[in-house]
Formats: C-alpha cells, structure tokens, sequence
C-alpha cells in the first residue's frame, strides 16, 4: 500500500508538471526585465513606430491640426479607405504612427469608451480622460502573459467639453502620457521636433495650419498627395482638408520660405 | 407525525333547523376553508407584498432659486413598532451632494457611502468634481444590478455642480428620475399636499426651509411611520448646510399653540356674590 500511494503521487506530480508546461507556453510573459533595467519588447516597439509614417499635431489657441505622411497610394488602391485621422468621438481626433492593425484595435477600444462614459456619467469624455484610458490600455499589454505590446504611438486632440480649451496629448507604446504644445512622433520626428520647438509660438485659424504644415513638411516630399491634413476647431469639430486646399497652403509657404531667403540675400547683397 | 386534518372537517355546523338539502351537501364532500379570494394562485404573493416595508418616512427635496431644500423626518419603524425616533435619513455623500434615505435603512446607509466613495475616485481620477448626473446614474446604474434581489432603496440625490443646482430621484427598481420636486415615503402624499401648495421658484432661502419642515411636519402629522425630528438641509454654491432639526411634537405646538378655552376662564372669573 505504501508503494501504490508513493506512485499515485509520482502520477499526479507528472499530470501537473504535463499541464502547468502546456499553461507556461501561453503564460509567459513577452516583456520581462532586462538586467539593466530595461524593458526591451516596448524598446522594440516604439523602433517599430519611429518606422511608421510621420505624424505631427500643433495646439493652437482655438484650433488644433493633425497632419501625417501620407505614402503614394497605389494607383489601384481607394485613398479614400485609408484614413489616417480618425474621430474618437464629436470632439475628440486621434492620428498615430506605428502599426497601423494595431491602432485600429485601440481606436475600437477608446471609441466604445467614449460613448460607455457618455452612458455612465451623461458627459462627453475629457481629452486627458480618453488618453489616460488609451495609455491604460497600451501599458496593460506590456504586464500581461502572452501579449505583445501595441506597436503604435498616438496623438490625441480635442477641446474640453466645458472649458473650451484644445489640447494635444501624446501615447507611447509603454503606456505613457502627456500634454503638448506641438509634438510629432513617427519617420524623422526629431527633426520635426527641432523644428516646433524653434518656430512655435501661439497661433490661432489658418496660422496653425500652416506651422503644422511646415513643420511636415520638413521631412516629407512636398505636395498636396504626400501628406493628410484634418483641422478641428469647437464650431466644426474634425475637418479633413481637401488635397487642393493642402496644395494651396503648401504653395503659400513655399513662397514665403523664397521671400524670406530672397529676403536675407538682398540685405547681404548690399552690404 | 399525525397529520392534522382538522381543516378538511367541515368547519361550518350547520344547526339542523336548515334545509336537509343544504345540510346533506355541507357535511358529505371533505371540504377545507378557502381563502376568501379571487386570485387564489397570486394572493400570497399579495400578501407578501403587503407586510414589505412600505417605505415608513417622509423625505423631500425641491430646488428653488437659490438652491436645493432637503428634508427629512427621522423615525424608522419595523411594523408597529417605532424602532428610533433619532435617525439620520439625510446622508452626506460629499460637502457639495446630500441623499436622502427612504427604504431599509441598511440599503441606503451603505449604498450613500459607497457612492461616496466612488466620487471622491472620480474626483482623484479627473482632477475635477462629479457632476450630480453623474453621481445618479452611478447609483441608479448600481441598482439597477441589484434589481430584483431585494434592495429597498428610494433616494434623491441632490446637490450642486457646475451646471448649478441638481435632483435626481433613484429608486432600487433601477429607475432615475430628473425633476425639481420630490418627496418620497410613506408620508409623501400629505407632504406633497403641503409642499405643491406653497412651492413658488423665487422663494427666499428662509421661506423654503420653513415650506420644507412644514411639509414635513404635516406629514408626521397624519402618517404613522413618520415622526421624530424633522431635518431641513440647504444646498448652495459652496455646499450643504444643516439649517435645522425640530421635534415635530415641538412644531405642533408652535403651529397650533393651545388656545384656552374662554368659557372656562369666564366661570373662574365669575363674581363671588
């Protein structure tokens, strides 16, 4: 009797060394420490965004634009399906750069948000809410088994449903968050980011559009086709601007980027 | 065990002096008595329904120009039995939002605080105070997962936000209802008389207060399950205040001071001849 109890445990033991092995397949975790601190799976990620198109928002004092880099469509392909600023809710836009599948199952998730706080409190979300629930959400992803983080950073606009004010804040793929004056994130965005932080300044209407464009610009081919831009004010909420109004703007700065060089010259000139 | 079959006897004696016919069909068939009802299936459950508490309190609310007047009358009975006369039907989720309690007394206690709780989250969490919407429909919705399990919760949650002032009734069958009078309890009809009588929406914070704890008053008054004190809170811009906590035995007396009788005094005062 002593034997069979000892082989009865010895048969246990194996069931649950065969079931916990089969469980440890899907309970690892993909984002572990490294020894020196580091988490490297978001590391990876966020080289996966700096990868993605190029995105840039600039708050303005009554209005905020999102403009991304727009890739040449194939000649096939329906630009038109391929939006890359999309509404969160009457009063909220969100662009981003990374893995564009992935954006979509977050874009999902903080639109259902939206309207679910809209049920539970009667209220519109706050811009910093809705960020706060789409870092939530990427940082969940980089604590659980199995799950890979999300590849994507994202910027999220709006106007506070209350006060008025804009705001811009900004996503990573470890689930951080804040607020901006002008922030770009995707393909070349320290460059864009050294241009804001040297040009901005307060800005209102058309002005905005234009720093935003400008600062786009820098990085990407000029030209109405290469680049998407949405502009968002409190009266009108979102509105996508058309590839002819995109071409005017952009020949608006191109000819003032030629008078100030023409500018500069000239004083050179006489000296 | 023997059975007791003492029911199925006919329980009628029918004396011998009536017809034999009548006689013969009462004693023949075992009969038992039979509830004296239409809806045999349902009658218990009517009858359940009748012992459930019926709310035993007066509670009401209105919003005038200044603000939110909330009353309350503070005796909590079990049946017949006056269990206190001292409690405390207003609850105070947070300085800027009152509940008033009508139902178990348990139900609304816990449920205030922990809609309490969930405020002082939202406020850490949004950096900026719920709004009374908000707070109703948290409670309503809560309730509203509980229906059918026994809550007896019928409260009006009011209070004031950035919109201005706010009144929401919710009870535990889910409902939540926006308006700007409301009484709840058993009470609530003889305050609403009162109450819809003298409501005007420029009323003076003074005349409210005294509109409201009449209201209550009257309801303790006529309603049994109603009595105690009667509480009379204000919900301004910067919160709640406690205006006050009157006896409604004292109240009587001051509304209806006892007059004495002058034929009485006339026979004392008579002339001794």
């Amino acid at each position: 009797p002593a034997k069979l109890f000892l082989r009865s445990i010895k048969k246990r033991k194996k069931k649950a060394r065969r079931r916990r092995r089969k469980m440890a397949r899907y309970d690892r975790a993909i984002t572990v420490f490294s020894p020196d601190g580091h988490l490297f799976q978001v590391e990876y990620a966020l080289e996966a965004v700096r990868k993605g198109n190029a995105a840039v928002g600039v708050r303005g004092l009554d209005t905020i634009v999102l403009g991304v880099e727009k890739k040449s469509a194939a000649k096939l392909q329906d630009s038109r399906s391929v939006r890359k600023i999309v509404n969160l809710d009457d009063h909220i836009a969100l662009a981003c750069a990374g893995l564009k599948a992935d954006a979509r199952v977050l874009i999902n998730k903080a639109r259902i948000e939206c309207q679910s706080h809209r049920l539970t409190v009667e209220d519109p979300v706050t811009v910093e809410y809705i960020t706060r629930y789409i870092a939530g959400l990427q940082q969940k992803y980089t604590q659980s088994g199995g799950v890979r983080p999300f590849g994507l950073s994202t910027l999220i606009v709006g106007f506070d449903p209350y006060t008025g004010v804009p705001a811009l804040y900004q996503t990573d793929p470890s689930g951080t968050f804040s607020a901006w004056k002008a922030n770009a994130t995707g393909r070349n965005s320290n460059s864009m980011r050294e241009f804001l932080e040297k040009n901005y300044k307060d800005t209102s209407g058309q002005e905005t559009v234009k720093l935003a464009i400008r600062a786009l610009l820098e990085v990407v081919e000029s030209g109405g086709k290469n680049i998407e831009v949405a502009v968002m004010t409190k009266e009108h909420g979102l509105r996508q601007l058309e590839e002819a109004e995109i071409d005017t703007i952009v020949a608006e700065i191109e000819a003032e980027k030629a008078a100030a060089e023409a500018a500069k010259k000239a004083p050179a000139r006489e000296t | 065990m023997k059975l007791d079959t003492s029911g199925l006897e006919s329980s009628s004696s029918m004396p011998y002096g009536g017809t034999d016919e009548l006689g013969a069909e009462f004693s023949t068939a075992p009969s038992f008595e039979l509830p004296c009802s239409t809806n045999f299936d349902g009658f218990q459950k009517e009858a359940k329904q009748m012992v459930k508490p019926a709310k035993g309190t007066t509670t009401l609310a209105f919003i005038f120009k200044e603000g939110v007047m909330v009353a309350a009358d503070s005796r909590a009975s079990m049946g017949g039995y006056i269990s206190s006369q001292s409690v405390k039907k207003i609850i105070e989720i947070n300085p800027y939002m009152l509940g008033t309690m009508a139902g178990g007394a348990a139900d609304c206690q816990f449920w205030h605080r922990n809609l309490g709780i969930k405020c002082r989250l939202h406020e850490l969490a949004n950096k900026r105070r719920i709004s009374v919407t908000g707070a109703s429909k948290l409670l309503a919705n809560i309730l509203y997962s509980y229906r059918g399990m026994g809550l007896s919760v019928g409260t009006m949650i009011a209070g004031w936000d950035e919109t201005g002032p706010g009144l929401y009734y919710v009870d535990s069958e889910g409902g939540r209802l926006k308006g700007t009078r409301f009484s709840v309890g058993s009470g609530s009809p003889y305050a609403y008389g009162v109450l819809d009588n003298g409501y005007q929406y420029d009323m003076s914070i003074d005349k409210a207060a005294e509109l409201a704890r009449r209201s209550i008053y009257h309801a303790t008054f006529r309603d049994g399950a109603s009595g105690g004190v009667a509480s009379v809170y204000y919900v301004g811009p910067d919160g709640w205040k406690k205006l006050s906590g009157d006896d409604v035995g004292e109240l009587h007396y001051k509304y209806y001071p006892v007059v004495p009788n002058p034929v009485e005094q006339e026979m004392a005062e008579a002339p001794v001849a």
